[in-house]
């Protein structure tokens, strides 16, 4: 058993990432996860890694297309006007089929927005950002620990499906700081006999690429990438669910505002109002099995985001519309209280929530 | 007994190229290729190519290689180098890719000294979306997106890469050849060698920039073309060497 030190997210998520055997990491600072930035720039030397500061966000994408198709495990990070920058790459990424990590830890937007947690990219995030169709792997963890042990899983899972795996978080899980444990790991060596090393004694040059100029090999190349997408649907789908088997009414929250709803939900479980919680944790895939399975039991849903409403999309979709989907969100850098939300759920049971 | 004299090089693969009638593309390639089987390097080399007209250079160089997005073949380069360093790492890039949209990328490589070489053709235009205005296009040269001729009252002056790459202390050799008669073409050969061996002696960030025809979106025969580009471009984009690292020559 790993002894539990005191460690803040953004730093946590970097550490995990050297567990994982990333040996390379290309960033650009940006409030609020500079702290990973710095903290590989500390690292990466002592374990004879590669930190490279970009001279943008765009280049440094660019750097983990490179190391990536060279076959190394790499990671960038940044919060979200820098990914926006980011989704060039991302895009050729996701068509190159290359492994990496990225993390968004998220601020208010749109623009330049503020610097405070936010959880408004996540259309962004899930949706493609990037032209063309394609997914990453998104997941959402809600704590310090369990920023830990995705971090590590995402390498993995980036390797497995050679696909780009984007970590969501957003500025108080960035910044905030709780005991973690690193449990005993050994990095994963995969064989990657399709990166760009130098041809040694193979006859075909290995090329990575992006381009199918012509219709039919690009449709051809987009049903491979599909395929994959629906491998990982069926695999990588990730919830957490709370008093979800008898509630009248389930919220659901991913990342820290799950944790927020879960001491609201505590409270009015307390004073006899059957209330539960729906955590996805993978953003996409979407665990819409899960929740429309829950659908069947509960009266209604109520969706608490820091964003205006963007993850409520997929709640309506995956229990295609059978039953009331509430929404309550506070952006722009704000969070929302445990209060707050105690007093939606309030309404909601008293026959005056907004939908 | 018949001797070969004369044959592909080993690192250009047996492909026909898409390039235009006139296009030195073919010729700069080859020499590439060359230079790569003279230095026995093939094998050890990614290539990176770019986007405009020599994005499929990837199918025609017989080693690992890989398609960056326009502009960003120097970061792609730097994150392969960074894995591999003992790799002989190359971009191919056109005027529209490095002197435009991936200034901020070739001046940041240069300035970290990366150990990668930047083939620079510079042509004066933008060839593979049909013609339009580059940052390296002439005064009063017409373009589609400059059909009265560039105006330096609204576009400025033709940028010079090599003469302002020179100044950063990163970069070890910066140089302009051309391809337009055989004497240019040996130089540009030689040019290229020496900025592939820098690299892997470590000197630092190399370029060689190429001044380069485009017969069809100019609007001339390639006769014509190479003539154009030794009474207009070469006055304005002077050949020589701008840049050693010192022990340049015994190198």
């Amino acid at each position: 058993m790993a002894e539990k030190i005191l460690m803040k997210g953004n730093e946590a998520i970097g550490e995990a990432a050297i567990v994982a055997g990333c040996r390379h990491y290309f960033g650009y600072p940006i409030t609020p996860q500079t702290e990973l930035t710095e903290y590989m720039a500390r690292r990466m030397p002592q374990v004879n890694g590669v930190f490279l500061q970009a001279e943008s966000e765009i280049a440094a994408i660019n750097m983990v297309y490179g190391a990536a198709g060279a076959g190394a495990r790499a990671m960038t990070s940044s919060s979200s006007p820098g990914i926006s920058l980011k989704q060039e790459g991302i895009s050729y990424i996701a068509g190159a089929e290359l492994p990496c990590v990225i993390v968004n830890i998220q601020r208010g937007g749109p623009g330049l927005g503020s610097i405070q947690p936010a959880q408004s990219d996540y259309f962004q995030a899930t949706k493609g950002g990037g032209h063309g169709d394609y997914h990453c792997i998104v997941l959402a963890p809600n704590s310090v620990q369990e920023l830990v042990d995705v971090t590590v899983e995402s390498f993995d899972l980036a390797d497995r499906y050679r696909n780009p795996v984007l970590i969501l978080g957003d500025g108080a899980l960035g910044q905030m700081m709780e005991p973690v444990e690193f449990r005993a790991s050994v990095a994963t060596v995969v064989e990657k006999p399709w990166a760009a090393v130098g041809m040694k004694n193979r006859n075909q040059p290995n090329i990575i690429n992006s381009l199918h100029l012509k219709a039919d090999e690009q449709e051809q190349h987009n049903h491979k990438l599909q395929a994959r997408y629906a491998a990982i649907t069926a695999s990588e789908t990730r919830c957490e669910e709370l008093y979800t088997d008898d509630a009248e009414l389930t919220l659901v929250a991913y990342g820290i505002t799950s944790r927020i709803a879960r001491t609201a939900v505590e409270k009015a479980r307390g004073e006899g109002m059957k209330v539960g919680l729906f955590r996805p944790i993978s953003l996409w895939p979407f665990p819409s099995d899960q929740l429309f399975s829950t659908a069947s039991r509960t009266k209604a849903f109520l969706t608490i985001e820091m964003s205006a409403g963007q993850m409520i999309e997929d709640v309506k979709l995956a229990i295609r519309c059978s039953k009331p989907v509430y929404f309550y969100g506070r952006y722009g850098g704000m969070i929302p209280s445990p209060r707050e939300i105690y007093h939606e759920i309030v309404k909601i049971f008293d026959g005056k929530g907004g939908r | 007994m018949a001797e070969v004299l004369f044959s592909r090089p080993k690192s250009l693969l047996d492909i026909p190229m898409h390039y235009c009638p006139g296009c030195h593309h073919g010729i700069i390639h080859r020499l590439v290729a060359e230079v790569l089987d003279e230095l026995n390097v093939r094998e050890r080399t990614i290539g990176i190519a770019p986007v405009g007209c020599s994005v499929l250079a990837y199918e025609y160089f017989n080693c690992d290689m890989m398609e960056a997005a326009h502009g960003r073949a120097p970061a792609v380069a730097t994150g392969v180098k960074r894995v591999l360093p003992e790799s002989v790492v190359f971009t191919y890039q056109g005027d529209g890719d490095l002197a435009a949209i991936g200034c901020a990328e070739i001046i940041h490589a240069a300035v970290r000294g990366e150990k990668i070489t930047t083939i620079f053709v510079n042509n004066a235009i933008y060839g593979m979306t049909g013609g339009q205005m580059a940052p390296t296009s002439l005064e009063s040269q017409v373009t589609t997106t400059s059909p009265y001729g560039r105006k330096l009252s609204e576009s400025g002056m033709p940028i010079r890469m090599s003469e302002m790459i020179s100044t950063i202390d990163g970069a070890a050799y910066i140089t302009r050849v051309a391809v337009n008669n055989p004497a240019n073409m040996a130089k540009a050969k030689s040019s290229i060698k020496t900025a592939f061996q820098l690299q892997m002696s470590g000197a630092g960030f190399s370029m060689v920039e190429v001044l380069s025809t485009c017969p069809t979106n100019w609007g001339m025969t390639p006769l014509e073309a190479v003539k154009w580009l030794e009474q207009n471009m070469i006055p304005y984009y002077p050949l020589g060497v701008f840049k050693t690292p010192e022990g340049v020559a015994k190198v």
